[in-house]
């Protein structure tokens, strides 16, 4: 088993009283995208600054490429991409002049060409950054963190506040990174963005895991009740049941011996947003 | 590559973006040229009384390029690296494997390259226009005043970032520092008007000492063209910048 990209055993960090990160143990395997989901202020962008060497943690272990992020230097900066929560880019360089900027700071660049084509900016590449759509920005910023040829990438929150076609556009560069093999460690408050793009998930609330997993699987989402729900004689049912085949087996063998009908018949799993509720909301009370 | 080959790199896009910005471009470049015109069409018949009695123009052309060498080293660096750093540049910088002060050091070259183009496009239309000699012989004295004063002008630039919450705040507080100390320091009023204890006191502060050097080597008054005493206070100004900027200067947004 190859070591762990990113590894964190009891990691803590304390603002004055305020403890932003309350003891989190993860793993994050090379070649996987691994989505940190969690509300505003659960600690996600304390965890992934810390991850990057821009903050001190307050206890625990931390390794990032083997390295320890606080005292990393070049070399492991090499290897790292980093798109930040929000950053705006020298808005009268171009697209591509951007990208040679920070070509120029690594030993072994991917080509500007190569790099504007993976971030699907071909038609942008001699366009200023400064008239660049929200969407576009975003994937400059992914393509930004990728002109170095990183062996991982951390992306903090990449569609906050985005329309729905700028986060298409992001995602699909994101979804791009996958196909070159790069690890991708993601935060997000958006559900459907973790289902859509991650492997596996961990969610935070109040600086805690609560749950982890892949997305299908998370808060034991296979084995939790599932709730049927019909109009028969007897009014509106609603009921949970761990068997749902059985249940409604003995349910429509009834209705059609009785000769009535099961009107709005409902059959519902917990969907990820239901999980990712209640598993935020336990914490905050 | 190589450390200076770097800093090279660095330079050569932060040239690119600092001349296509109209913002930079017109505060840096065109005011100063525009202040010069103005102090030499509204004040050009008139002499000045200093070393032996001198034309306003003659006076006006090393004050002005006096002014246009802060301008565009420590309020131009000031509004700059804020701006940058609220909008979270300076921290993705910091995320790549460049040094910290490779980015400094291109940012403080571009500064000193605008400092020497604005010295050669100020004297060129001091000497066409209004027929101010340009010191030939004192070439080397003027180059080493500017270098020291660019240098240390840069350095308090940087410092007085840190000294700035917001990006909405970096062009008042550069303007009320400079602004007095410019009409205080003989720059934009001469020192033939100025109650000498308004020079005694202007003395404290660095625009008045570079202000001194950069005119005894511009005008030959039979000096050697290099004053080391206002030199001297320039530089320990400018050294108490640099301390002051490794110690407070931060990389990211407030908050952030």
């Amino acid at each position: 088993m190859p070591e762990p990209v990113i590894s964190i055993t009891g990691l803590r960090k304390t603002y004055g009283d305020n403890e932003a990160v309350r003891g989190i143990d993860l793993e994050v395997n090379a070649g996987e995208v691994f989505a940190f989901l969690g509300p505003n202020g659960a600690g996600k962008t304390t965890t992934v600054e810390i991850l990057e060497g821009y903050r001190k943690r307050s206890g625990g272990e931390v390794a990032v490429l083997g390295e320890d992020p606080e005292r990393a230097g070049r070399g492991w900066r090499e290897r790292i991409g980093i798109v930040l929560q929000s950053c705006r880019l020298d808005p009268y360089l171009t697209v591509r002049e951007s990208l040679q900027l920070y070509a120029g700071y690594y030993s072994a660049p991917r080509p500007i060409d190569e790099v504007v084509e993976l971030v699907g900016l071909g038609d942008k590449a001699d366009a200023r950054t400064g008239k660049l759509s929200g969407g576009q920005q975003r994937r400059l910023d992914v393509g930004m963190a990728l002109v170095g040829d990183p062996d991982l990438l951390f992306l903090d929150e990449p569609t906050t506040g985005f329309d729905p076609s700028a986060r298409r556009q992001a995602w699909d560069a994101i979804a791009g990174l996958r196909e070159l093999g790069k690890t991708v460690f993601l935060t997000t408050h958006y559900m459907d963005e973790a289902q859509r793009l991650a492997d596996r998930v961990a969610i935070i609330a109040r600086g805690e895991i609560v749950a982890r997993g892949t997305p299908a699987d998370l808060g034991d989402r296979q084995t939790q009740a599932t709730t049927i729900s019909y109009r028969g004689p007897e009014g509106e049912v609603s009921l949970d049941t761990t068997t749902p085949v059985q249940a409604l087996h003995e349910l429509t063998a009834k209705a059609l011996a009785e000769g009535f009908d099961l009107e709005g018949l409902e059959v519902k799993r917990p969907t990820l947003e239901d999980v990712y509720l209640e598993l935020t909301a336990e914490v905050a009370e | 590559m190589s450390s200076v080959a770097l800093v090279a790199h660095q330079f050569r896009f932060d040239q690119k973006a600092f001349w296509r910005n109209p913002a930079s471009v017109f505060f840096t470049v065109m005011f100063p040229v525009i202040l010069l015109l103005i102090f030499a069409t509204v004040f050009g018949d008139q002499t000045i009384g200093v070393s032996g009695g001198i034309e306003a123009t003659t006076y006006y052309v090393p004050a002005i390029i006096t002014l246009s060498v802060i301008s565009s080293t420590m309020q131009s660096l000031a509004m700059s690296l804020t701006i940058a750093r609220d909008d979270g540049r300076l921290k993705r910088g910091r995320g790549t494997p460049m040094p910290a002060w490779v980015f400094i050091a291109g940012r403080v070259g571009n500064s000193v390259v605008t400092a020497l183009i604005m010295l050669a496009l100020l004297a060129a239309i001091g000497r066409v226009l209004y027929s101010v000699p340009f010191p030939w012989g004192h070439l080397p004295e003027l180059l080493a005043t500017l270098v020291i004063g660019a240098a240390s002008f840069s350095c308090l630039g940087i410092a007085l970032t840190a000294a700035i919450p917001s990006q909405d705040a970096a062009a008042p507080i550069v303007n009320a520092l400079l602004l007095p100390l410019y009409f205080l320091s003989g720059i934009f009023i001469p020192d033939d008007e100025l109650p000498s204890g308004v020079i005694d006191f202007a003395n404290h502060f660095p625009v008045r000492p570079f202000f001194e050097a950069f005119f005894a080597a511009y005008i030959p008054t039979g000096g050697s063209g290099i004053e080391w005493g206002n030199l001297a206070v320039v530089a320990a100004w400018g050294l108490a910048g640099l301390v002051l900027a490794i110690r407070f200067f931060r990389w990211t947004p407030r908050g952030g």
